[in-house]
């Protein structure tokens, strides 16, 4: 070893001689951390407009005014007023016959079938439902709004090019030269589309709705939420503060971890197998789906009450324990008060990684094309995700600007859950 | 390359016997340790430790260790850090029981109960046996509620009155009443230093326990704080038997009547304040309050 002597001057020396490039280091890496942060802000901020810019005329709906006869010999020609012939009768007819006074001119079968394409099937059964709450409508007539044909309804949002070439989109002339005529006569409006966030789904664009997916996640949510968060707590509560320390509780341990890393439709699968196959539960059903997310979940609730127990400073329970407290009495008046709103951010964490949770939910039946809106946790009914899913897979025009809106409206939900974390988190804070 | 003085005392291993970290005595009889010097007994026991000894896992943390705790004395133990005394006085109410692999061996009795016995219960001992830590730590709750903990978990009252009553009379013994009276509903938390450390006293005598242990009550705590809280524990004394842990000689010398010194998990010297702090018979005992180490 050779002798060594370092006295100030050389100190000095060799701290100058190196300072240039440190602090050059240290430009370089700031510079690369803001660089990384400004481009993943410019991927979000192109997400958000891309999907607002595509999916915000969702949320208005083509209707055309029809002067409607409500005509006794069309709808109940023995005027029993009978709610049997009420409902059944031919209010599809009514629709056309309006169409046909009013486009006096169109008089070949496949104009006419052309014509009747205008307004959307789901026309008659606004005038079903009118008159069955209000027969004494029959023999009268009327001007009501009706929705107009997801076609339509593209060409008046200017979805479909005007200007094209007939032969290149998908709505022919004629019926562009129908549209403009109502359109100078004022017959034809943008209104709220409150379709879209009421009704289920639907093969036409224009009567397609989020409501059945925002009931299925509800339920499908409140059941992972009932399950996972009792399960979660009383979980992590036995591990942290209970549990002797050795080889099984590692081994519990190193599982939970290891289970927050499994891909979520392998959870699917074992839903699949084991509650449907094995349980005879429903398939379909919120419940079984919140079954499954509750799986997927536990890992992240357990994983974040251990954390928040385990910043609960010690000096705390052995408070507790020097003027006598049982365990559990440490645990329930002291911890696990202190301990919640950290518990609660994860579960709300969990909660969002569950609402946007698609893959397990497919495998148990949950991807399944349901019109009526489920009451109940074991009614079949699909999520918002998979909602999402099943219209980006369709080929109508008119489900592309669906198909943002809903994921609109499941970022609204998810950024809702997350502010909610963030507020509990910041008015909970304790210090010590 | 840096030339650095190899660590001698770490290199040489020391005579067999002789204590040898930290410090290197001579290689002198008088140094080593054979069973405690002095009286281990009180004149009136309340608590009696017997041959006791301390593991933590492999690791022995105390090493036959024999002291009676007498009636309404207190008594200090004093040592370098490390020496154990904070584990002894931990064994008195079993709070080592909420640390993984540590394990006592050897007798320690309360009154006539050995607390060690298997059908000793550690929630009665700890309302028995009560204890103020280092750090003060009040529950972050009200003032009302940190004092009122104890009797009600306990079920020590019948009625909001009595526990109104425990609650004022504990935070008298305490001196804290003239300081808190107006706010009983305010966060313990929001207490000065000293004010905590005294809440806990008031928490741990309200519920009327037997023996007070401290350990090092006021290391955290400024000299007035601490001036406070040393008036406190000699009017404690009249009512309740305290051990105290400190690394303040100068305290021990004023708070207690006899003292015990600590060494490396083993007890050199028990006896009389003014004596060993005057008169120390071993010599690790001399070195430690005259300052040559520790």
């Amino acid at each position: 070893m050779s002798k060594m002597h370092l006295d100030p001057q050389r100190t000095i020396e060799r701290v100058n001689a190196t300072l240039g490039r440190r602090y050059r280091k240290e430009q370089r890496f700031r510079r690369f951390g803001l660089g990384a942060v400004a481009l993943g802000l410019l991927f979000v901020a192109l997400m958000f407009l891309n999907i607002i810019g595509t999916g915000y005329s969702a949320f208005q709906q083509t209707r055309v005014l029809l002067d409607i006869n409500y005509s006794e010999e069309m709808i109940d020609p023995e005027g029993t007023r009978d709610p049997a012939i009420l409902s059944s009768a031919n209010y599809a007819g009514v629709i056309k016959q309006a169409l046909r006074d009013r486009f006096p001119g169109v008089t070949s079968r496949g104009d006419k079938r052309e014509l009747y394409t205008l307004v959307s099937s789901g026309a008659a059964l606004i005038l079903r439902q009118q008159v069955m709450e209000n027969p004494g409508l029959i023999g009268t007539r009327a001007s009501v709004w009706v929705p107009a044909d997801d076609d339509i309804d593209m060409l008046v949002k200017g979805h479909i090019d005007r200007a094209v070439p007939e032969s290149e989109r998908r709505v022919k002339d004629q019926m562009v030269a129908w549209v403009e005529s109502l359109e100078v006569e004022g017959r034809v409006a943008k209104v709220f589309n409150t379709t879209f966030l009421t009704s289920g789904d639907s093969r036409e664009p224009e009567l397609a709705g989020i409501g059945g997916a925002v009931m299925g996640s509800l339920y499908t949510l409140i059941v992972t939420l009932l399950l996972s968060f009792p399960i979660g707590v009383a979980t992590a509560v036995y591990l942290e503060e209970f549990a002797p320390r050795n080889r099984w509780t590692d081994l519990v341990e190193v599982n939970i971890n290891n289970l927050a890393a499994v891909p979520s439709i392998v959870f699917g699968l074992l839903g699949l197998a084991v509650f449907i196959n094995f349980f005879g539960l429903p398939r379909s059903a919120p419940l079984v789906g919140g079954m499954v997310l509750t799986l997927m979940t536990l890992p992240t609730i357990i994983i974040a009450s251990r954390a928040a127990l385990k910043a609960v400073p010690p000096s705390i329970r052995e408070a507790a324990l020097g003027v006598g407290a049982s365990r559990m009495q440490t645990v329930f008046h002291h911890v696990l008060p202190l301990a919640m709103p950290g518990m609660l951010t994860g579960t709300i964490i969990g909660m969002a990684q569950a609402l946007g949770e698609s893959a397990p939910l497919l495998m148990i039946g949950m991807v399944a094309f349901i019109v009526d809106i489920p009451g109940g946790a074991l009614d079949p009914s699909t999520v918002l995700p998979v909602q999402i899913f099943l219209w980006a897979d369709s080929p109508e025009r008119g489900f592309v600007e669906k198909t943002s809106a809903a994921i609109m409206v499941l970022l609204g939900f998810l950024i809702l859950m997350n502010v909610l974390a963030v507020i509990l988190r910041k008015r909970f804070e304790r210090r010590w | 390359m840096l030339n650095v003085t190899p660590n001698s005392v770490g290199s040489v291993a020391p005579p067999a016997g002789v204590v040898g970290v930290g410090f290197s005595p001579t290689a002198d009889d008088s140094r080593v340790i054979s069973g405690t010097v002095g009286d281990i007994k009180a004149a009136d026991p309340r608590m009696t430790a017997r041959n006791v000894d301390v593991y933590y896992g492999d690791k022995q943390a105390i090493k036959d260790v024999s002291l009676d705790i007498g009636k309404n004395e207190v008594i200090a133990m004093i040592g370098p850090s490390g020496c154990g005394k904070s584990t002894f006085l931990r064994c008195l109410n079993r709070m080592n029981d909420t640390i993984d692999g540590c394990r006592v061996e050897g007798r320690i009795m309360l009154d006539d109960q050995d607390i060690y016995d298997r059908k000793m219960d550690v929630v009665p001992l700890r309302a028995q046996v009560g204890m103020v830590f280092q750090k003060p730590n009040p529950f972050p709750k009200s003032i009302y509620d940190n004092v009122a903990y104890g009797p009600r978990i306990h079920g020590l009252t019948d009625n909001k009155q009595e526990l109104d009553e425990i609650v004022e009379q504990s935070l008298i013994k305490a001196g804290l009443w003239d300081e808190v009276k107006d706010r009983l509903d305010s966060s313990g938390t929001g207490l000065s230093g000293g004010q905590q450390q005294r809440l806990c006293i008031a928490r741990t005598i309200a519920v009327a326990p037997e023996v007070i242990l401290m350990d090092e009550p006021c290391s955290a705590l400024d000299p007035i704080a601490t001036a406070r809280v040393e008036e406190l524990i000699d009017e404690l004394r009249e009512q309740y038997t305290i051990a105290i842990v400190t690394h303040s000689m100068q305290q021990a010398a004023r708070v207690s009547q006899r003292t015990a010194y600590f060494h490396l998990g083993e007890l050199v010297e028990v006896g009389k304040t003014d004596d060993i702090f005057t008169n120390p018979s071993h010599r690790l005992t001399e070195d430690y309050i005259t300052g040559r180490f520790g």
